[in-house]
């Protein structure tokens, strides 16, 4: 991939009135990655991405493309396109005409802006659609002209902000693929602002996880998901199941945890918290629906939990399995349907178990709310 | 039963809202055609274009479109301008300080136009002697204050419409063009300017409109420049003549026309996006159509009858010629009014040969009742020449029921002197 221009953010705050939107953000984007701030809405995602188009001032700190300071340089003066939320196409200006809206501000002639704006719609494959509305298109076709015009203005670095949100979900996980073709293609930093961890994990080299201004954990798809910093990222990306309760004691990398329901369980302490957790800490033990499989009746140890099932449902790739489980929630298991019969377990107890490694210990903290 | 009770109601109800609206245009139009010297429906008369060509000979209507023209042109500009302006400046203002400010700009509409014709007077007066100029300075012309004074209130209206439009903008668009390396500046004239385009052009009408109408604000500015509802309101004072509804019937014309040609032009855009849409479906179809413009376009319809309408008017206008029919109702109007005259004498013969006969018998009837047959009970009280124009007014609504109006010719000062 060739090395585009990387964006910087060193200790960034940024406060409107007493409300601190973003607290202390570092964030280092390679030049030429796919960057995803994902968090839920309010938790200042979109606020960081207003900094670095440059329509926001910072309170504190610094934003850096390439190296340089952009304060003070206005978001017609900086190497970044933002693609909206809505997509802000001009509503009076042909397909054409809005994607070559860059060149018209550079003084380009109407035939050089032709030849480039049919050039770029051939790229998102929209070609003969330049003489139509904005309004007559498609949301996915509306979604590419967006990029389209962006991209005409030839940027270092690409901002997308939720860009897919108002598609359905066929077309969104269609553009998915799209997009990071695209990006692959140009070879131009993408940092992409998303809600929705499954487009955050499907395209990102990196993934920055958002709570409510201050950023949890910074690291590819991944780690993010097998090996959570906070409870925070855990709980948000991807379905999980909590276990609350205290560190009875410390393994190396592993630990007991003492919970109310289901005993002392085992897990692997997760890795940004090796060290930092001790005994008697509140601690968050999380395992994934998927981890979980059925044990024999009667097993017991540190890594089987019995729970009476509640009800149950058949999701076609998968069966779940919903018990009680720890303070009212409940614990949700996975299990994959490879044709194999499924018997109902509803009112009884059953005997769930999993390995240790797919249990992640993270000190006790704020889950996302569902 | 009910139901149908309710529906008889509502067209009754709707004809009597529209009589009530469009009835006095319509009357007034009629009368332009009337060769009647007084602008009335009835008694017709004859079918005349005259009066357009008076209208058009007359120097002071003339000389008043004029400055009514370059007036709303002048109100046109500043108001829109500063509309557009105040409505901006709502979008941008802090949110706090959005209700006064609003209210504020908003007040002009709600003061009279007698005060605010005034205090522009005044006010430009005052920095004319300030800056020490004569008074045939620029700042005490005719043209400038009214354009000043009108703009004051019309500029609200055009922010009342301008505000409408500009709350359906997505600031992002601006951001957008912003982001894609434009200035503010042509952010403004690429992106928003040309959305606000409709709007700007509705409060352009609007505020040509209401220029040309004022009169309340115009009557304290207009110096050595009268607009025409200045020298309308100066002739109603003297008498009008049909001339006036003729100006009328134009106005009306031009509004009808410009308000269907408006509404042709809507539809049309309306066709064509929904033609551009399923483009292929009509082409399949493949059936006999009228030419696009007027497919569907019931407005198209009218404005192209309207206009065949004018034409054919005019084109008889010019070759109709009413003399005839005038001389016609002249020598008729001359046939009664002699008829009345004799009526009138040989009453005066009967009253005259009864009085003899009273006083030959010598009673003392003269102190009795009054002769019911005399129209006036001091008939014998006054000379029978002072008498004369009123004495024939009752005895004609009385005695010549061949006569259409009540009122007869008697407040047509041609009739009047037909008469004598």
């Amino acid at each position: 991939m060739s090395a585009g221009v990387g964006v910087d953010l060193e200790n960034l705050w940024i406060r409107f009135g007493d409300f601190v939107a973003v607290r202390d953000a570092n964030v280092n984007i390679n030049g030429g990655d796919f960057f995803s701030f994902l968090g839920p809405s309010g938790c200042g995602k979109t606020t960081i991405l207003r900094a670095v188009s440059g329509f926001l001032d910072p309170s504190e700190g610094k934003v850096l493309i390439g190296g340089n300071d952009m304060r003070g340089i206005g978001p017609n003066k900086r190497p970044t396109a933002l693609i909206f939320q809505n997509l802000a196409l001009f509503p009076l200006m042909k397909v054409w005409e809005n994607i070559t809206f860059s060149m018209e501000i550079n003084g380009a002639s109407a035939a050089q802006r032709r030849k480039r704006g049919d050039e770029l719609l051939d790229m998102i494959a929209l070609p003969g659609q330049g003489d139509k509305l904005p309004s007559e298109l498609s949301g996915g076709q509306r979604q590419r002209v967006a990029i389209a015009r962006a991209l005409c203005a030839e940027p270092d670095v690409l901002l997308l902000d939720e860009p897919l949100s108002a598609l359905d979900l066929k077309l969104r996980q269609h553009m998915r693929t799209e997009l990071r073709e695209i990006q692959k293609r140009v070879g131009i930093t993408f940092i992409y602002i998303t809600h929705d961890q499954g487009e955050a994990l499907t395209m990102s080299d990196s993934i920055a996880v958002m709570r409510a201004g201050v950023i949890d954990q910074i690291a590819d798809g991944k780690t993010i998901y097998n090996d959570p910093n906070t409870a925070f990222a855990a709980s948000f990306v991807g379905e999980n199941n909590v276990f609350r309760g205290k560190i009875k004691q410390v393994m190396g990398n592993e630990a007991l945890i003492r919970t109310n329901r289901s005993g002392d369980l085992v897990a692997r302490v997760s890795t940004a918290n090796q060290g930092k957790l001790k005994e008697g800490d509140d601690a968050m033990m999380f395992v994934r629906p998927e981890a979980f499989a059925i044990a024999p009746d009667g097993a017991t140890g540190d890594h089987f939990v019995t729970a009476r099932v509640t009800h149950e449902e058949f999701e076609g790739n998968a069966y779940n399995i919903f018990t009680e489980g720890e303070g009212g929630k409940e614990i949700k298991v996975s299990l994959p349907n490879l044709g194999q019969s499924f018997e109902d377990h509803t009112g009884q107890n059953i005997t769930l178990e999993y390995e240790t490694r797919n249990a992640v210990l993270v000190p006790a903290g704020e889950l996302a709310a569902e | 039963m009910n139901n149908s009770f309710l529906r008889v109601s509502i067209w009754v109800y709707l004809a009597i809202f529209f009589l009530y609206l469009l009835g006095p245009l319509v009357i007034m139009s009629i009368t332009a055609f009337n060769s009647s010297g007084f602008p009335r429906m009835t008694p017709w008369e004859c079918l005349t274009f005259q009066w357009f060509g008076e209208l058009f000979q007359d120097q002071r209507i003339l000389n008043g479109i004029k400055n009514s023209l370059i007036i709303g042109a002048g109100t046109v500009v500043l108001s829109v301008a500063m509309g557009l302006a105040g409505a901006l400046m709502l979008t941008q203002i802090w949110p706090k300080l959005r209700a006064t400010y609003y209210t504020v700009i908003i007040a002009p509409i709600l003061i009279p136009g007698v005060v605010l014709g005034i205090s522009t007077l005044v006010f430009w007066d005052r920095i004319n002697r300030m800056l020490g100029l004569g008074a045939d300075s620029f700042l005490s012309n005719g043209i400038f204050l009214t354009v000043i004074g009108q703009s004051t209130f019309i500029a609200s209206y055009c922010m009342l419409v301008l505000v409408a439009r500009l709350q359906r903008y997505d600031v992002a668009l601006t951001e957008a063009a912003l982001d894609l390396g434009a200035t503010h500046a042509q952010a403004f004239r690429k992106i928003l300017l040309p959305f606000m385009r409709p709007a700007i052009a509705s409060a352009a009408v609007l505020a040509f409109l209401a220029s040309f109408e004022n009169y309340n604000t115009t009557t304290f500015t207009f110096g050595e420049y009268p607009t025409l509802t200045i020298e309308l309101a100066q002739k109603v004072r003297y008498g009008i003549t049909p001339s006036i509804s003729a100006l009328a019937f134009i106005i009306v014309a031009l509004t009808v026309f410009f308000a269907l040609l408006n509404e042709a032009k809507l539809k049309r855009q309306e066709l064509v996006a929904a033609a551009r849409k399923n483009a292929t479906v009509e082409e399949l179809a493949g059936k006999i159509k009228l030419p696009s413009f007027f497919a569907g376009n019931m407005a198209a319809v009218l404005v192209v009858v309207f206009a065949v309408a004018t034409i054919t008017v005019v084109g008889t206008a010019t070759a109709y010629n009413p003399g005839q029919c005038i001389a016609n109702v002249k020598e008729q109007k001359r046939l009664e009014a002699e008829q009345r005259i004799q009526e009138l004498r040989k009453q005066r013969e009967e009253q005259r040969k009864k009085r003899e006969a009273e006083e030959a018998e010598q009673g003392d009837a003269q102190q009795s009742a009054p002769k019911p047959s005399n129209n006036s009970g001091f008939g014998n009280v006054f000379a029978p020449n002072t008498l004369d124009s009123d004495d024939e007014d009752d005895a004609t609504g009385a005695e010549t029921p061949s006569n259409n109006g009540g009122s007869g010719g008697v407040f047509d000062p041609n009739s009047l002197q037909d008469n004598q």
